[in-house]
């Protein structure tokens, strides 16, 4: 594996843009992320956070622009969810990753079955390795909870830990959560936070969008600032503090503010 | 005690038990009530001989609505089938006009759901409102076909087809309905699709939250398409068995159907919210309903009761499912025996 360090990224975005008819939802994104990075995505809303997941997930194209993954071109005309699992490209989402009321093993395949002749399923199978992903993944222990509980009697916590777990099991290079904690109450965002260190303990990459400063800057690596359809700033952790940065992003909207008054 | 609630809670945890034993609830009521009728095995063969045509009907609808849409033109595809078959078998005086009437029959059910489906999927229309339009359009449309008039069809009973579909076969010594049979392996065969196939499965989790489902990488439209093309085929095969049974098609046949059809599959416990759904219990609903007008009339209670005593069984069964489904059978059980013996401690309930 001798590739040069750029071919390293797990992600390369360049110069992508997303018009919704005449809105211009993206403006010239250019954005890279490192094999085991996790970079912080930090962003009002409205600012273009889930559009760009949207279109790194394959829900729909954009407008113009190339994306890269782990070093290969994506073909964007034929891109869609399925191709992105393919590209190692894996989403969890703050509220639509899991079937409510389908039970644990069926959530980990949907979309991805293992199948027997004619489409069966093969039920054995994906329950044992659920329950491998469980135990050994994310580590459900106890609590009752088997592959056969339904998502339903999971806290949120939870649910986002099966998710990521999900993501980890499909070999991900690239694992997106967009405000996987918006719901939650304390102590499970440090059940999903814990689930994010699995994934770079596991050598996986990851954006970590939020708008809670304080756990993004806890576990990335780098944080990447959008507004209004662009990125506005990018730095390394160690290039500035948690009370620098958010004295930064209450600067920065102070003078946006400016900017609309005028 | 404590075993008692875990045996009770593991029961109702088997598909469609519940709704298996309201089946036997009431026929035991109704042998209590009328013996006479009720004992031999000649009833029970002539609900297999009527029952089908709505239990198919209502199999397929167990899957539209787990899909978290509705299907009102089935009724119509009742009509239609039989109608398509008894035109082509009355046209061509041919051995095989009974089986090219009968692929055509299910052909044209295919198109009518696959036009439903295009509808609701590609277009967007609610499916309550393109398949109520459907249901209009195919039942006028299949009038103006057969010029309002029946097709007696008399003939059909010397055919293969008429043999294999709905003829008779010895169970020991009675003569069971094959077209019972065909409804049975119809459920097996949807158990299986729904409960172990991907395409079940992908309906479940359409009908549960189709958001997730495409996020999924599920192809939410082509997978809807093809839920009502499989409905279309469905309601055409209960046409075709309904239109063999009784050798003539009649251009109201089916317009009856829609009602306890539905009942069947809310009886069976499948929710109307989406997401899952219980084809054994479509399977026995199909049979409650199917027995009741008939065993309310064995009863010599006045024909005037029928409906009002199939409004509370179908209110009892649909209640006990909501009870099962939301885990409050413990609590209940637990309840009733603080009723009973109020100085036991009213054991909180756990969890599940
Ligand atoms: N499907 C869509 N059609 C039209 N406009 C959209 C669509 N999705 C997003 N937008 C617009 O794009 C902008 C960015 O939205 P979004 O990416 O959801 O922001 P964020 O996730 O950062 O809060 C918003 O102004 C939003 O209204
Ligand atoms: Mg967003």
């Amino acid at each position: 594996m001798a590739e040069s360090p750029v071919e390293r990224n797990a992600l390369r975005m360049v110069n992508i843009e997303k018009y919704f008819g005449l809105v211009c939802a993206l403006r010239k994104i250019n954005l890279e992320v490192g094999s085991n990075e996790i970079v912080g995505l930090i962003g009002d809303n409205g600012a273009g956070k889930s559009t760009m997941v949207k279109i790194l997930t394959g829900v729909f194209p954009p407008t113009s622009g190339e994306i890269y993954i782990a070093g290969n071109k994506v073909d964007l005309r034929n891109y869609n969810v399925k191709r992105a699992h393919e590209h190692g490209v894996e989403t969890v989402y703050q509220d639509k990753s899991l079937g409510e009321k389908q039970v644990l093993w069926r959530n980990f395949f949907i979309g991805r079955e293992i199948t027997l002749p004619f489409g069966f399923l093969n039920v054995k199978k994906e329950k044992e390795i659920a329950n491998e992903i469980m135990v050994n993944t994310i580590g459900f222990r106890g609590k009752g909870i088997t592959v056969d509980s339904k998502v339903s009697k999971l806290s949120g916590g939870e649910r986002q830990g099966v998710a990521i777990g999900r993501a980890m099991h499909f070999e991900a290079e690239l694992i997106i959560l967009d405000e996987p904690t918006v719901a939650l109450s304390l102590k499970e965002v440090a059940k999903v936070l814990n689930f994010v260190h699995k994934i770079k303990e596991a050598g996986k990459a990851c954006i970590y969008i939020s708008h809670a400063m304080a756990d993004v800057y806890e576990i990335s690596d780098r944080f990447v600032i959008m507004d209004r359809g662009e990125i506005v700033a990018d730095m390394a952790k160690k290039e500035i503090s948690l009370k620098a940065l958010d004295e930064f992003l209450l600067e920065y909207s102070h003078g946006m503010k400016d900017k609309v008054e005028l | 005690m404590k075993k008692g609630t875990s045996l009770l809670k593991f029961l109702t945890r088997i598909e469609g038990l519940p709704v298996a034993a309201v089946l036997a609830v009431l026929y035991g009521v109704l042998i209590i009530v009328a013996p006479r009728v009720f004992t031999g095995f000649r009833i029970y063969m002539s609900f297999l001989q009527t029952v089908p045509p709505v239990l198919v009907c209502a199999l397929g609808l167990t899957l539209v609505i787990t899909a978290g849409e509705i299907d009102l033109s089935f009724p119509a595809i009742v009509a239609l089938s039989g109608f398509i078959f008894a035109w082509v078998f009355k046209k061509f005086d041919a051995p095989w006009a009974p089986w090219a009437g009968f692929i055509l029959a299910l052909a044209c059910g295919a198109l009518v759901g696959y036009i439903n489906g295009l509808l609701v999927a590609k277009i967007g229309v609610p499916s309550i409102m393109a398949t109520l339009a459907a249901q209009f359009f195919w039942y006028g449309a299949t009038i103006l076909l057969a010029n309002g008039l029946q097709l007696n069809i008399k003939d059909v009973t010397t055919s293969i087809v008429h043999t294999i579909f709905v003829g008779r076969i010895n169970i020991g010594q009675v003569p069971v309905p094959m077209q019972a049979i065909w409804a049975l392996g119809l459920a097996i065969f949807l158990w299986f699709i729904l409960n172990r196939h991907k395409f079940g499965e992908e309906i479940m989790f359409i009908g549960d939250n189709a958001n997730v489902a495409r996020v999924m990488g599920i192809d939410v439209v082509a997978t809807r398409i093809k839920l009502f093309t499989v409905m279309g085929v469905i309601a055409a095969f209960a046409g075709l068995l309904l239109t063999l049974e009784i050798n003539v098609f009649f251009p109201t046949q089916g317009s009856g159907f829609l009602l306890p059809t539905m009942a069947a599959v809310f009886i069976g416990g499948t929710s109307i919210a989406g997401g899952l759904g219980s084809i054994t219990g479509t399977f026995f609903g199909a049979y409650i309903i199917g027995s009741l007008e008939a065993g309310v009339v064995a009863t010599t209670i006045s024909g005037y009761w029928v409906q009002l005593i199939e409004g509370i069984v179908m209110g009892a069964s649909v209640v006990l499912n909501i009870i099962i489904e939301e885990g409050h059978i413990a609590t209940t059980f637990n309840r009733i025996r603080h009723w009973v013996r109020p100085d036991q401690p009213n054991t909180k309930y756990e969890g599940n």
